[in-house]
């Protein structure tokens, strides 16, 4: 599969350290002489510009938060004047003020051409049609891949969210090849078109590219099935540029981090230690290469692993493992992390088990205890004891055989876990921690 | 005879168990036999009622988990060995009984038993030949 720029993306480790080494010498000069912000958080842990030699010394940086764009709104962090920034993008902001990130021309480029490896990687070129339906706006999904899709010279369809019929329909008559919108709405694609009685062998559908949101690989599956179509990640967050910080390749084990722009780092989210390839921890990324917004070590809180060994697809940036959680999301149970969602992984290998669970953390004796609460059903419901509680059993050993802890389960009664219209509350901790 | 058993999911709360029959009650249903099996988790009650399908609609409304099943009910003579007497007839033929229990009926001598077994038709045919009332 073809390569978008071979240069940079098979170079060897040393070659792009270099670049890194020196985009980031300059960056951070940058960045302290031009953001009041930074120039504060340097000056507050000792560190100067000059202390900065090469990407060795990134450690000895300060971290920049998601906080620091609320205290800053909307423009305090850009590090050129407001004539130079020739977009403006924001998050969607549930929590207080959006997010607001701005880009200079030079910035565009940078974003189209990450967006551009990610298609490429796809099999993406100029032959395609890309069918674009991820919201325009000032969200950085549409317009982000947007930029990419242009890049390469394919056929741009812009349509945007919404009016789920005409995106079928533009499908078999536009001869959309390549899908780029959220892996949520993938399954619901497919879902219509299967109700629509379309077959997925007379689209012209043969790759897609999903993201802004976690997914699983069994959802990785479900999507290629549906629209029979090769199914690839993509990752990006506002804050960093938008869709492109990393992108999967052909072998889909890991997505590689365009990481001369984007240097990534795994660290222990208490500690804030930089930790070695291989183990998990918050992701935090440094722009090196951005005007208008370039940040500092920041922490997405996004859990996640690097592998550095070369790629069988042939590049040699580093991989990322899909973000395994939120920081927030992961518990510690005795010793063990532990994310709600690989619990409910688990429970939906059953079949018939609702997916409304509560987990319970409480300790008893010093010792941290886990209970998970599950909403019983007449599907599930047996009229013997035995089975019953092989049904118990059968919960308790995969739970244990997937997160590596031994856990009470529980079955209640139906409609007795509270729903919620959003994020559904799903742990109760009742640790005291002194 | 086969007759029709409710069995109910009984969640391991205090209260649960006067809740469930005090359903039953409410939808004017009488019980006639009942049985609760218990483990550490929860149990799994056992009734006959007069009306099961008042009783299990009364148990689906209020937010209760119920199956209807159907289940073997023979007479046994009211004396000792009455019991022991049948379930032999049953394993030297082969069946097995997941769970059983009793109650004594308003009329005549005998006491009506309730058995789970896998094949109920061919249950019914084993004590049918064995002489027994159903």
């Amino acid at each position: 599969m073809a390569i978008y720029n071979k240069e940079i993306e098979t170079a060897e480790r040393h070659e792009l350290e270099a670049i890194q080494s020196l985009a980031l010498v300059r960056m951070v000069r940058k960045v302290y002489e031009n953001v009041p912000l930074y120039k504060k958080k340097f000056d507050e842990v000792g560190v100067k510009p000059s202390d900065i030699k090469s990407v060795k010394d990134l450690h000895k940086l300060p971290f920049t938060y998601k906080s620091d764009f609320q205290e800053n709104y909307p423009y305090g962090l850009f590090a050129e004047p407001l004539s130079n920034v020739v977009r403006i993008h924001a998050t969607s902001g549930t929590t207080g003020r959006q997010t607001v990130v701005g880009y200079t021309k030079d910035d565009m480029e940078i974003w189209s051409e990450c967006v551009a490896r990610a298609l490429t990687a796809a099999g993406g070129t100029k032959e395609d049609v890309i069918h674009i339906s991820y919201g325009y706006g000032l969200f950085t999904g549409g317009l982000g891949a947007h930029a990419g899709a242009e890049k390469i010279g394919a056929t741009v369809v812009p349509v945007s969210t919404g009016n789920t019929d005409r995106q079928i329909r533009l499908f078999q008559d536009f001869g959309s090849t390549i899908l780029c919108c959220t892996p949520s709405y993938a399954l619901y694609l497919g879902d219509a078109v299967q109700s629509k009685g379309i077959k997925k062998e007379d689209l012209k559908l043969k790759a897609g590219i999903f993201g802004a949101e976690p997914w699983t690989e069994k959802m990785r599956a479900e999507i290629e099935k549906r629209l029979g179509l090769k199914a690839y990640d993509i990752y990006g967050l506002s804050e960093i540029m938008g869709p492109g910080v990393s992108f999967d390749c052909e072998c889909r084990c890991g997505l590689h981090v365009n990481e001369d722009h984007f240097i990534p780092e795994i660290i222990d989210p208490d500690t804030g230690e930089v930790l070695p390839y291989g183990e998990y921890g918050e992701l935090v990324f440094t722009c090196i290469s951005k005007q208008a917004l370039p940040l500092v070590r920041y922490r997405t809180k996004d859990i996640a692993c690097l592998n550095i060994e070369k790629c069988e697809c042939g590049r040699t940036l580093v991989r990322m493992s899909k973000p395994k959680g939120r920081v927030d999301d992961m518990m510690i149970i005795r010793g063990v992390n532990v994310f709600p969602s690989q619990i409910e992984a688990v429970l939906l290998t059953f079949e018939d088990l609702a997916p409304h669970y509560l987990i319970l953390l409480d300790r008893v004796n010093n010792l941290d205890t886990i209970e998970i609460q599950v909403e019983m059903s007449e599907n599930l419901f047996h009229d013997e004891v035995r089975q019953l509680e092989a049904l118990v059993k059968e919960i308790k050993r995969r739970i244990e055989s997937a997160v590596g802890i031994s856990a009470k389960i529980t079955l209640v009664n139906p409609n007795t876990i509270p729903r919620s219209e959003g994020k559904a509350k799903r742990v109760i901790d009742n640790r005291k921690f002194d | 005879m086969i007759i029709k058993q409710l069995s109910v999911f009984v969640e391991n709360k205090p209260g649960r168990l006067a809740e469930i029959t005090r359903i039953i009650a409410d939808a004017g249903c009488s019980l006639e036999a009942l049985s609760i099996a218990d483990t550490d988790n929860f149990g799994i009650l056992r009734l006959i009622v007069d009306d099961y399908e008042k009783a299990y609609s009364a148990l689906k409304a209020n937010n209760v988990v119920a199956s209807v099943k159907d289940v073997v009910s023979v007479k046994v003579p009211d004396v000792p060995g009455g019991f022991a007497g049948m379930l032999t007839t049953l394993s030297d033929n082969g069946v097995d009984v997941s769970y059983t229990y009793a109650f004594i009926s308003k009329s005549g001598n005998d006491a009506q038993v309730v058995i789970r077994v896998a094949d109920n038709n061919k249950t019914i045919s084993i004590l049918t030949e064995a002489g027994y009332k159903l």
